[in-house]
């Protein structure tokens, strides 16, 4: 493992080679909005809002992708950074129905709370209003596709720490879908194991525990470290 | 020749209304139409949704009685998952409903209605409305804000929040009242006493003033319907439906709520998107299923009211009566909200010394145990019905409610006709035909954006239409 230096806002810093911006980024106590990424999961790149400008290129880079490089010299925030990442949580906002006052999420959502930090106060684009089922067939959790960003957490935790591989996405662009099993309803999927990751890493209202009322859900993603410091690291320690 | 006189916007509703009054050969009113046009569809948009989110969704139906809508639907919940909740849940939602009713009355009688009655239906519009109050008078402003502020605030402590608290859910209520809070409410209770009193004393002054229009302000016989308790005495949360007719005479009574429909229709009509409930027995042709529900309603159906001071204030009302007929003048609306606004501050007052009340177990754990849910409870403006149809994960497939407003709608145009009848004066709208109109509407205390569950504005238009439908004279407010 070496050791290589980068410039972070104007900051010169190090950070162990295999680690990614913005794990480099973070551990500067530099904040940074992020959507799909969790710790304890593999991470996707795909909402985005990690986008940090570097000198030499105009293209943008997802930090939570990009591996960090000797020399680097990265900007995390400028009024070009900030217009864009309103623009995603804007367009977020347009494609499905998030009706913040009676979700049951409302004021414990990262999604919600991404957009107040961010100054988010209308959205510009015309909403897509699309009609959404909720599937509260399963004993125990809900999933209202409507409030879903298709950050696919739910996808990932139950694939890499559960092994049951219950969720996964059917369609492309806003049309995707998460579903369970082969588009089943997700009280008859067999391979869904009950143990409610998904519905604990889920940033926003599209995975509740049943018999959640307004403004009622919390989530608690503590557990993936853990579960992930035992496995990979033999710590087993409960905090 | 059609002639639109502004006037200064002045409303004082909880939503905005059209009004066509209606003339025949002769000059004289043949028809007068409260219209409301305004729509907002939540019985459709409800489709589709989980029942355990009904209470929070619906409750954003209004903003002024939002836990009416709380109670309702988590009471429809409680059906659907077939469960009995604790005994101090159903005591802490009681004691909110309590705190609704008095700030809810409390807005009626104060804010909206008492410059009517303290400055006069003729005077200057642009004065009469509670800021022209707060200058007039600003000690009585104040007792009204304070009042209303007692209401408001019993919902907060309980709730959270006093707008849209999502504190009620099917199976109970989901924070446990602490001493702390108890002691919070039982200290802001004197004072509140002390204004009802001033209030009960202004519309006393009203009913001396107001002496001639009281008998052409909806002064008719009708029905009146209501919930009452097991012994008959003044109910506002649960309870058996009871309707008396203009006689007196019981033509219902211990109807369980939810069997509402064998006795309750909805008519639709094509000039408004309020619905006209009316009572099924006697149809609804010519208005003869008529009934008004509200305060004035539920204390005519009431044996008694089971408070003290409200028990007292009751028999006063009922000197109103005449030949045991019960009391039918709209106007006494105001009166019967200042006594039920007493009997709210007794009730609250006798329910936080209940050494239950602090029990910390609120909430019943149940799951969905029927496809039928319907949950009945008075609102401030009266009876307020939710029933709700799922699916067996819990999905709403329909869903129907009954505004307290809506049932008023037909009592509400014959009270518009019969003050048109009075004050319509040729071909002209005057200013003081058009103040009493306003003033007849208001006495209902109607929420139409509750009722039509309705969005945007619309100004109070009234048209004065000749036979063959020609607008002869027509004015806009707002």
């Amino acid at each position: 493992m070496s050791v290589i230096t980068l410039t972070i806002n104007e900051q010169l810093v190090s950070a162990q080679s295999e680690q990614t911006l913005l794990e480099a980024i973070r551990e500067q106590g530099v904040e940074i909005p992020t959507l799909c990424h969790l710790e304890g999961l593999s991470d996707k790149g795909g909402c985005r809002l990690c986008m940090v400008e570097a000198v030499g290129t105009n293209r943008l880079m997802p930090a939570c992708v990009t591996k960090v490089q000797e020399g680097m010299n990265v900007r995390t925030e400028s009024e070009r950074l900030v217009e864009y990442r309103k623009m995603i949580i804007e367009l977020l906002l347009s494609e499905r129905n998030h009706i913040c006052a009676v979700c049951v999420m409302n004021g414990h959502c990262e999604l919600q709370s991404l957009a107040a930090n961010l100054g988010v106060n209308h959205v510009r684009y015309e909403y897509v209003v699309p009609d959404l089922p909720m599937d509260a067939s399963h004993e125990r959790f809900v999933q209202d596709q409507n409030r879903c960003i298709l950050c696919v957490r739910c996808v990932r935790v139950c694939h890499e720490v559960e092994g049951a591989h219950n969720w996964d996405v059917m369609g492309r662009g806003v049309n995707s879908m998460v579903i369970a099993d082969l588009y089943q309803p997700w009280g008859s999927s067999r391979s869904c194991t009950g143990c409610g990751k998904c519905v604990q890493v889920c940033p926003t209202g599209a995975l509740s525990k049943k018999g959640s009322t307004v403004a009622e859900m919390v989530k608690h993603h503590d557990f993936l470290g853990w579960i992930m410091n035992g496995r990979e690291k033999n710590i087993w320690e409960y905090r | 020749m059609t002639r639109t006189v502004m006037i200064d916007p002045v409303t004082r509703i909880e939503g905005h209304a059209k009004i066509s009054i209606h003339l025949d050969d002769a000059g004289k009113v043949a028809d007068a139409r409260f219209h409301v046009t305004e729509f907002r569809g939540f019985e459709k948009f409800c489709v589709g949704r989980s029942f355990w989110e009904m209470p929070g969704i619906t409750a954003r139906i209004c903003g002024i009685c939002p836990v009416s809508h709380l109670m309702a639907s988590a009471k429809a919940g409680d059906a659907i998952l077939g469960v009995q909740i604790p005994p101090t849940a159903e005591k802490l939602r009681r004691m909110m409903n309590w705190g609704q009713i008095i700030q809810s009355h409390a807005l009626s009688f104060f804010h909206l209605s008492s410059p009517d009655l303290i400055m006069g239906m003729d005077s200057d519009p642009a004065q009469r409305n509670i800021m022209g109050l707060i200058q007039q008078d600003p000690e009585l402003a104040r007792k009204g804000i304070r009042l209303r502020q007692f209401g408001q605030e019993v919902i907060r402590t309980l709730g959270g929040k006093s707008i849209h608290p999502a504190w009620t859910v099917p199976g109970g209520v989901r924070e446990p009242l602490t001493a702390e809070k108890r002691e919070k409410i039982a200290t802001m209770l004197p004072e509140r006493f002390d204004l009802i009193e001033t209030a009960l004393d202004l519309v006393y002054n009203a009913h001396e003033t107001f002496a001639n229009e009281i008998g052409n302000y909806g002064d008719f016989p009708s029905l009146f319907a209501g919930l009452v308790g097991p012994d008959g005495e003044l109910e506002h949360y649960n309870g058996l439906l009871r309707v008396v007719n203009s006689e007196g005479k019981r033509v219902e009574d211990g109807i369980a709520p939810e069997k509402y429909r064998e006795i309750i229709g909805e008519a639709v009509e094509p000039w408004s998107y309020l619905k006209f409930p009316y009572y099924k027995p006697l149809g609804y042709a010519n208005g003869a299923g008529m009934y008004r529900v509200g305060p004035l309603a539920r204390l005519n159906v009431c044996d008694f009211a089971g408070t003290r001071r409200a028990n007292r204030a009751l028999h006063e009302f009922r000197r109103l009566m005449k030949l045991d007929k019960p009391v039918s003048g709209t106007f006494y609306y105001h009166y019967a909200r200042l006594i039920e606004i007493l009997f709210c501050l007794e009730k609250i007052e006798d329910t936080i010394q209940d050494p239950d009340i602090l029990n910390t177990h609120v909430r019943s754990q149940a799951n969905v145990n029927k496809l039928v849910g319907i949950g009945v409870s008075e609102a401030p403006r009266g009876t307020l019905y939710h029933e709700y149809h799922i699916d067996e994960h819990g999905i709403i497939k329909e869903a129907n409610l009954i505004i307290a407003t809506g049932q008023n709608n037909l009592a509400m145009n014959k009270t518009v006709r019969q003050i048109a009848e009075a004050y319509v004066d040729g071909n002209n709208l005057t200013e003081g035909m058009l103040n009493r109109v306003e003033h007849g509407i208001r006495m209902y205390d109607p929420c139409l954006s509750c009722s039509t569950h309705a969005v945007g504005q619309m100004p109070m238009h009234v048209q004065l239409l000749s036979p063959d439908g020609e607008v002869l004279d027509e004015k806009i407010r707002g």
